[in-house]
């Protein structure tokens, strides 16, 4: 049987607020433990929350970039239940009438075709505190730092049909959610986490199976093998007669398999009602309007701007559009060699290469987009080859000056004086007679081969620095002479 | 409506309320009276009416995201029941 | 000095009449020898009380002029207290010392008033006879062997007895003018947001206001000026100017529209207390007041509404008492949920279960609609019926309370009967229109109360009205015997 899969996705995003959603603590990532806790995270008898401006700011900000209605009256609702890291006994967070309404966003897929993801809502809620399971005395210990960290939860229609559209997906929230600078997308620190609900159905069936959530899977690549993983095992399930039952499941990255979470199975009435602490949250028109002028150019133009007006493929466009930091990186280098070709192909190779090697993110680069576009026009202005480049740019990156001092301090100027070039080829050619015998004796197949040796020669005795297109020429010229 | 002792047991659990056996039968007997006197407003016709969660019917106001808080752990785990390393403890949790 | 009013006490305090020293240790004393008999302390700070009475008297040398400095008062036990236990009258949070003070409590010490400790009350301010509280029932200094009335019982009781001349408190549902009625005193529930709610333990946080007790209507206009007013850290507390109570207290009632809804006089009043409310009514007619019948159609349904609404609020708000974070922890707990159930179990009094498991029922699957949003609707019947009735009228008048104070554990075997209790006074907690209980005689030597209803933020009205009836009557003037 051919079998369909369908998967809808929870996309939880930690707004990158200074304080917490409903009090004033820190939300600073890797502090001792309960240090970031105020008397309102604790719960303590009495405490009220205040809703932070900027969480709202925040959602409204997503809200506009994915062409959603905003919730002109939202509403703050409690879901309860009890969890030690819970510390209220309920989630504050938003159910009927949520800041972000119906929306969508459009994915490339890896075949170059885009396809539109719908998004059902998105609202604000507050994060819960760690349970750390390290053994104290057969207890476990609570740490409520995280708690009441804002959330954006982006709950997605179930539009996705396979793994790799799902990453996709992810990919394109992370990205918008960092251009907006509402998130800092740290999966690592579960900054972006993503609950995956799968199903499996036969193909051309209309109705929906059984899904299984899959719980807090936070990278890509487990994001892909979760989904794989799981899909798989119902329709295993199904082939083999049984049923898959509604339940949530965990993903373990060591062994490669999910897992169903019994604990957290267990008849869940979550009671959900509006939180009387908080009042309905009204969303002005014209503060929405000032909202959509500060929107900054978000992936999907930029990437269409890239391929307009540099001329790039779309792959290239949407390589350099995927973030903010590399789109600017790039434009940087773009603006000063004024080359977009060669910009790309430097930030997407060698650039690249480079952070990857490190595990730098671009940002931290160690050679600026100033001395990459500096070190491009020498190449254009053909003082250097794209081989010295290569040099030139490894010597940028051990921090040892800009392209020009470089090639200054260690004699890299391509040499391009002909005459010299004919005198340093005279004695390579002197340094190998024999061979310049063969080759003159060869036919012309056998010569073309052996060309590159005298090229190669020719570019060590030169230190790399002879302007190969005339090393080229005058070669020819000599050795057919 | 009249409320089950197994219902009790229900809403004694989503509560995380223990329940004394012996009190169980009263319990039940207890909270059908209120039931009883809450089922009144059944009789109520409430169609076409916005339910009002706030007498005031205001709008939230917003704080500006600033850090206002100071570490003050130790004052706050002073009343603690049971506290290491500056974490909460509690029996384990399994996931 | 115990029979001095907080007026009288502000003007002789100003006249050096006496120290605020002097005064809190005679207080103190008094407390000491009398309260064994009504319970009313739960904490008494005696330590901290003089140390603020000194401040209070140096500030004064220093040339300060607060109306409430050196006031002698004391807080309900549900306001936070820094470093002073804090247990809502509750076995969960016995051992509870807050780490941080209420805005109410902050803003009364600033004001220089001196606080002699923490008042008994029914166990997280829910029920209506102080009875239910883990430290004992309170009892009426008129007969002490009857309520006080609740939840603000230990307030009503202290005052009453004159331990001290004011208290603060907290109305839900009528837990502050309920026991004023019942003690003789006159007890004011501001408008919903019109006193801050930061620090005080919540029960049900869209219904539950914080106000003063007192024996008289200008003291409740002294000490909610301390009180009230915008406060930042409570989303709900409404940022509007606060009157001068006290200016407005000698504005003439000529003109004064009063309606008497028809509804607060049917079945279930005792008929001598609807005779003391006509006589009131007779008493602000020569005062200059005119009368008109109104109604207010929905009010038989506010407390089936109320007991849906207070307890789901109540039973997602008492969540935090989970024996982690602070309060009581049961012992060795074998698993979480045994950690949960015992703790919560041990640590709550079978009235405050009992809300919890009405409020975790009317918000559970399946029941939502027909309970929690039912009563929502209900709710805006309600208030709908206020504004209506305040087009024509500018105040409402009628009995605080069906009853006279009840004799202790009389209503203990039926909770359902108590609820009934709270008939007149609950509707304005629903609809956050400010509520106002005073003395209007006695019956068999049991005080009685009326009780005045006004629009939003017109707190200023109801004092000023009750102020100027008891300028030509003196039923806020009789004390207790053996008090």
């Amino acid at each position: 049987m051919q079998w369909e899969t369908v998967i809808g996705l929870e996309i939880h995003a930690q707004l990158s607020t200074r304080s917490k959603i409903f009090s004033g603590s820190a939300t600073t990532f890797g502090a001792a433990p309960n240090t970031q806790a105020s008397l309102l995270d604790l719960a303590m008898p009495g405490t009220l929350p205040v809703l932070n401006a900027e969480a709202v700011r925040m959602a409204c900000l997503f809200g506009l970039a994915i062409d959603a209605e905003i919730g002109a009256k939202n509403v703050f609702a409690r879901k309860n239940y009890f969890y030690p890291d819970l510390p209220k006994g309920y989630q504050t967070s938003q159910m009927d009438h949520p800041i972000v309404g119906k929306g969508h966003l459009d994915i490339a897929l890896e075949d170059g075709t885009i396809k539109r993801i719908g998004i059902t809502r998105a609202h604000l809620e507050e994060d819960a505190g760690k349970s750390l399971h390290e053994d104290f005395h057969g207890m476990s210990g609570i740490d409520l730092n995280r708690a009441g960290t804002p959330l954006l939860e982006i709950v997605s229609e179930p539009d996705i049909r396979s793994a790799k559209e799902a990453v996709a997906y992810v990919k394109s929230i992370h990205a918008l959610v960092r251009y907006l600078g509402i998130c800092d997308g740290n999966m690592a620190e579960g900054s972006l986490r993503c609950d995956c609900n799968v199903s499996v159905r036969p193909k051309g069936q209309a109705a929906f199976g059984t899904r299984a959530e899959i719980k807090n899977v936070n990278s890509f690549r487990f994001i892909e093998k979760a989904i794989n993983h799981e899909v798989q095992r119902q329709i295993d399930l199904i082939e083999d007669g049984s049923k898959v039952i509604q339940e949530t499941r965990l993903y373990d990255p060591n062994k490669d398999e999910t897992r169903s979470m019994r604990s957290k199975e267990e008849a869940n009435d979550y009671r959900y009602f509006p939180c009387p602490d908080l009042l309905p949250v009204t969303i002005e028109h014209n503060y929405l309007q000032q909202l959509r002028s500060e929107l900054p150019e978000l992936p999907a133009q930029k990437c269409e701007r890239f391929e307009s007006q540099f001329g790039l493929s779309a792959y290239d466009a949407s390589v350099l559009s995927a973030s903010r930091e590399m789109a600017n990186y790039f434009e940087q280098v773009q603006r000063v060699c004024d080359d977009a070709k060669l910009a790309a192909n430097w930030v997407m190779v060698e650039l690249a290469s480079l952070l990857n090697k490190d595990g730098l993110e671009i940002e931290q680069s160690p050679v600026s987009a100033e001395q990459l576009g500096d070190m491009i026009l020498r190449i254009k202005d053909s003082t250097i080859s794209g081989k010295i480049a290569k040099m030139v740019f490894e010597a940028m990156a051990a921090g040892e000056g800009s392209a020009d001092e470089i090639i200054e301090k260690k004699g890299l100027k391509q040499v391009t004086d002909s005459s010299a070039i004919e005198a340093m080829l005279d004695e390579v050619l002197a340094a190998n007679a024999a061979q310049v015998e063969q080759y003159r004796s060869s036919d012309e197949a056998k010569r073309g081969k052996m060309f590159g040796f005298f090229v190669g020669q020719a570019m060590k005795a030169s230190k790399g620095k002879a302007n190969p297109q005339q090393v080229n020429e005058l070669l020819k010229h000599k050795l057919e002479g | 409506m009249a409320l089950e002792r197994s219902d009790v047991e229900k809403i004694a659990h989503l509560a995380r309320l223990g329940l004394d056996e012996a009190e169980l039968p009263r319990t039940t007997e207890t909270l059908n009276d209120i039931l009883g006197l809450i089922d009144h407003m059944q009789a109520v016709d409430t169609d076409g009416i916005e339910p009002l969660a706030h007498p005031l019917e205001a709008t939230q106001r917003l704080r500006a995201d600033e850090v206002t808080e100071t570490d003050r752990r130790n004052a706050y785990q002073a009343i603690a029941p049971a506290v290491e390393d500056g974490l909460y403890l509690v029996p384990k949790v399994i996931e | 000095m115990h029979e001095l009013t907080l007026a009288e006490i502000a003007r002789a305090l100003a006249g050096k009449r006496f120290s605020a020293e002097e005064l809190a240790t005679t207080l103190l004393e008094r407390i000491r020898q009398l309260d064994p008999q009504l319970n009313s302390f739960i904490t008494v700070t005696a330590d901290q009380a003089l140390e603020q009475a000194r401040a209070a008297d140096t500030r004064r040398a220093a040339g300060d002029t607060g109306v409430l400095l050196g006031a002698p008062i004391a807080h309900k036990d549900l306001f936070c207290t820094k470093g002073v236990r804090t247990s809502c009258a509750s076995k969960i949070l016995d051992n509870f010392v807050s780490p941080y003070d209420a805005t109410v409590v902050e803003k009364l010490a600033a004001a220089g008033t001196v606080s002699l400790g923490k008042l008994n009350m029914d166990e997280f301010a829910m029920g209506s006879a102080s009875e239910s509280s883990y430290y004992g029932a309170v009892k009426n200094p008129w007969d002490i062997s009857r309520v006080p009335g609740g939840s603000s019982g230990g307030s009503a009781a202290a005052v009453a007895a004159r331990l001290i001349p004011a208290a603060t408190a907290t109305d839900t549902g009528g837990s502050i003018r309920q026991p004023a009625a019942l003690t003789g005193l006159t007890g004011i529930k501001p408008t919903y947001g019109r006193v801050s709610r930061w620090g005080m333990i919540a029960y049900a946080s869209s219904l539950d206001q914080g106000g003063p007790l007192a024996r008289t209507a200008e003291d409740c206009a002294l000490l909610l000026g301390g009180m009230a007013g915008f406060d930042t850290k409570d989303s709900t507390s409404i940022d509007q100017p606060l009157d001068d109570y006290l200016a407005a207290l000698a504005k003439p009632l000529t003109g004064l529209r009063i309606g008497l809804p028809q509804e607060y006089f049917g079945a279930g009043l005792d008929n001598r207390i609807a005779d003391k409310v006509m006589a009131v009514v007779e008493e602000l007619k020569k005062l200059g007041a005119t009368i008109k019948e109104i109604s207010l159609p929905n009010m038989q349904h506010a407390i089936p509404a109320y007991y849906v609404i207070a307890p789901a609020e109540a039973s997602s708000n008492l969540s935090r008492f989970d024996g982690v974070r602070f309060g009581y922890r049961c012992e060795n707990p074998t698993d979480l949920t045994d950690l949960y159930k015992r703790s919560r179990a041990e640590g709550f009094g079978a009235e405050v279960k009992r809300r919890i498991m009405v409020g975790t029922y009317a918000l559970s699957a399946g029941y939502y609609d027909a309970y929690y949003l039912k009563a929502q609707k209900i709710r805006r019947l309600i208030k709908d019926d206020f504004s209506a009735a305040f087009k024509d009228v500018d105040l409402i008048l009628g009995p605080t309370t069906p009853n006279l104070a009840w004799k202790l554990g009389e209503k203990n075997a039926d909770p359902v009967s108590a609820y009934l209790e709270d008939i007149y006074t609950i509707t304005a907690n629903l609809a956050g229109i400010p509520g106002l209980s005073m003395p209007a005689g006695f019956i068999d030597g049991l005080p009685v109360g009326v009780q005045l209803l006004a629009p939003y933020f017109q707190e200023a009205r109801l004092l000023n009205v009750a102020h100027q009836y008891q300028q030509v009557t003196d039923w806020h003037r009789q004390a207790p015997n053996g008090f």
